[in-house]
């Protein structure tokens, strides 16, 4: 363990707390026509950036020039305070480790072998590995948790694996910068989660600053510091997750419908299915999620009430209702807005109701049910999914 | 559980130098053997008495020995590692296991090449010093390797540029043929030998010359493997680590074209011996890693060329097969096994 902090200081707590990383109006591409300009970012030791955006955006030229794969067309990348192109080589490789979306495909080479390969900028002439180098290897093995696979041939192990073995390879270098493109593809989710939670460990624990491309935004929301997003050649707006994940965001960077991404669940919705509303779902408390879900696989416009503004069905509601009738949070559920869910309801052809029962908040959406028998609605019982223990049957 | 991960960080030198020694021994027992087996049967301790008495004894057995044998067997044993090498750099190169300087057409270009300089220089009545014959078979192979290498920019699959390569060699070898077909005697009788490729007629100046160039080749190999480990893993991740890629790759290619510009300078086009002795090498010491290979690489073929330039001497004697289809008869079922390998996974 203590390898691979053998030449970090931890900046954290340093008092020069110095960027690790700093890109100032920096320009990309391939050749000379830019792909992405105007790219300013700055990264502290120990924390972790995310760089979303839509396929195609330019994520994996900004990384690559970051690493001093592709020459700047203009700007600076600046290393711990140092223009990039006046790092040496090696010096560069001791300070920035990278990992990168393709599997390289390998003949006759242990997982050992592969992440061996980051000790090449310590390594004397012939690259035989010292005591210290292989300390740092047998420490990144572990930090992976892929020691187990150490002897077993690179080439016939499963995706995941190659992943951590490819980020264990990037750890043995000991960086104090960490480059991923996408070290999230190809993963399971659980092998997702486990990924990120390895980032932001080793970030905090050694310092290091990480910079990754990300598909997966719900994830970048929840792993990242700071979330960078990349659009049009342009680098469209920066913050923290909270500042940068809303609804408004992120239909811009993805170009989605207006409501498809909710920043509550951090993830996206099918698109709200058009037309008049037909059927009415009586939920709340997150027992109509799965109803609305299906309703708008299935393409059926639907009408919901009385929900509270900001439990899940009131925040999913948002994006897939047509219509939907809120009241205050924390408020039972009041005169006015059972009156308006009424007539809405009376609208419909059918009535869903998912609430299997009523409680306080919610006692006057009992209203809503025997209205709907009165006009002789069909009213169908959804069986609540999220949350089964959702007070007493109503019969 | 410690002791198991240190002996996994040493498995594969100790595995390597078990597996040198073991063809290090069978490269002496043919070397041994070339000198011992032809038209003139000697015993090993005859062949020792006459190597210890020096080149000065003037019996038949002698004579053999010091003019014809010896020089032809350490020309294929330097030539059969210089192949081998030239190979496995290749093969690194296009990280393409199938790559070789015979299957990518560079020896036959550096055989066209060193056709036309012949029938030049034998025309205007010189004779072809060894340096001149290298120096247009490497001007012949780094012309082809040009050729292949803008081939390779443009198609992505690794059986298409083999392809490519093949049919790069089919050209240069008819091209060949028909500057062989229109060559005046004399020359035909130096170029027809030579172009179906052969160790014979080896003389102790192009030994020596071969020597010189092959040996700090093999040093310069072996002073590289540190980079060529890295460049396994793909150019952006050598990149990453340090390795100056683009004179990486320069020197691959220049080192690997003179390589095999010495083997088609001095015996021709030597067939997938550039295959087959770095993948029983690989597979000997099950590993890639080119500190490991290097060694292993050099010594397996230098055996399986001396192997199969004393099969080409002996086995239809005095009837002497070209190497090269003796070659092909123990390295092309390598190839299609490689390529069956390549497609199930």
């Amino acid at each position: 363990m203590t390898a691979l902090t053998g030449h970090s200081v931890n900046w954290g707590q340093s008092p020069i707390n110095r960027n690790a990383l700093e890109l100032r109006e920096l320009a990309v591409g391939h050749g000379q026509r830019a792909l992405v300009r105007d790219v300013c970012l700055v990264v502290r030791p120990g924390k972790v950036v995310a760089l979303i955006g839509p396929n195609g955006s330019g994520k994996t030229t900004i990384l690559r020039t970051v690493a001093g794969q592709l020459r700047a067309l203009g700007g600076v990348v600046e290393l711990f305070g140092r223009p990039l192109d006046e790092v040496p080589a090696t010096e560069r490789a001791q300070e920035m480790a990278v990992m990168l979306t393709g599997r390289p495909s390998t003949e006759l080479l242990t997982c050992r072998d592969v992440v061996e390969t980051g000790r090449y900028p310590f390594t004397g002439r012939l690259g035989v590995l010292g005591e210290k180098d292989h300390e740092a290897v047998r420490a990144a093995l572990e930090a992976t948790g892929v020691a187990e696979l150490a002897e077993r041939d690179f080439s016939h192990i499963s995706d995941g694996q190659r992943q951590r073995v490819l980020l264990a390879r990037a750890l043995s270098q000991e960086p104090r910068v960490l480059l991923l493109d996408e070290p999230t593809s190809y993963l399971d989710v659980r092998s997702q989660l486990e990924m990120l939670q390895l980032l932001r460990r080793e970030a905090r624990e050694r310092g290091i600053a990480v910079v990754a491309s990300l598909h997966e935004i719900d994830l970048a929301q929840k792993a990242a510091d700071h979330v960078i997003c990349v659009r049009d050649g342009n680098a469209i707006f920066q913050g923290t997750p909270e500042e940068v994940f809303t609804a408004e965001r992120m239909a811009e960077l993805y170009g989605l419908e207006p409501g498809a991404y909710d920043p509550a669940f951090g993830s996206v919705e099918l698109a709200r299915p058009e037309g008049e509303p037909e059927v009415f779902v009586i939920a709340g408390g997150g027992t109509g999620a799965a109803c609305f879900r299906q309703l708008a696989r299935d393409g059926v416009p639907f009408a919901t009430g009385v929900l509270h503004e900001h439990d899940a069905d009131g925040l999913l509601a948002r994006s897939l209702a047509t219509r939907a009738v809120y009241e205050r949070d924390f408020e039972p559920v009041g005169e006015r807005a059972v009156a308006e869910a009424r007539e809405v309801l009376l609208g419909c052809r059918r009535v869903i109701c998912c609430v299997g029962g009523f409680g306080t908040m919610n006692a006057r959406n009992v209203e809503l049910l025997d209205a709907a028998r009165n006009a002789g609605l069909p009213v169908a019982h959804s069986r609540p999914t999220l949350r089964d223990d959702f007070g007493k049957p109503h019969r | 559980m410690h002791g198991t991960k240190r002996a996994g960080e040493k498995d594969g030198a100790s595995r390597a130098l078990a597996f040198d020694l073991v063809v290090l021994l069978g490269l002496v027992a043919l070397f041994v053997a070339s000198l011992c087996l032809g038209s003139v049967e000697t015993t090993p301790a005859e062949v020792l008495r006459i190597l210890a008495a020096g080149p000065g004894d003037g019996s038949t057995a002698a004579q053999v020995i010091w003019q014809i044998r010896l020089p032809r067997a350490i020309e294929a044993v330097l030539l059969g590692g210089a192949l081998s090498l030239s190979g496995f750099l290749l093969q690194t190169f296009f990280a393409n296991p199938i790559a070789d300087p015979f299957v990518l057409g560079v020896s036959s270009g550096a055989k066209l090449v060193v056709a036309v300089v012949m029938i030049v220089v034998l025309g205007t009545g010189h004779i072809m010093s060894p340096a001149a014959s290298v120096g247009a078979a490497f001007a012949g192979s780094l012309l082809t390797m040009g050729f292949v290498l803008l081939i390779s920019r443009r198609v992505r699959t690794q059986s298409t540029l083999i392809v490519a390569g093949v049919m790069v060699g089919y050209i240069c070898s008819a091209a060949t043929n028909f500057l062989v077909a229109f060559a005046d005697d004399q020359s035909i009788v130096n170029l027809d030998n030579w172009s179906r490729g052969s160790f014979s007629g080896a003389t102790w100046p192009d030994v020596a010359f071969i020597a010189v160039c092959v040996l700090a080749m093999d040093a310069a190999v072996f002073a590289l493997s540190k980079p060529l480990g890295a460049y396994q893993l793909g150019e952006p991740y050598a990149q990453s680590v340090g390795v100056n890629v683009s004179g990486l790759r320069l020197l691959i290619v220049t080192v690997s074209s003179l390589l095999s510009a010495c083997v088609a300078a001095f015996a021709g086009p030597v067939s997938f011996v550039g295959i087959a002795a770095p993948h029983l090498a690989k597979r000997g010491v099950r590993s890639s890693r080119p500190l490991y290979v290097t060694p292993a690489c050099l010594l397996t073929g230098a055996a399986f060329c001396c192997g199969c330039d004393l099969v080409a001497r002996t086995l239809f004697s005095p009837v002497e097969l070209s190497v090269s289809a003796v070659t092909a008869v123990f390295g092309a079922p390598t190839v299609i096994a490689l390529m069956l390998r390549g497609r199930s996974r």
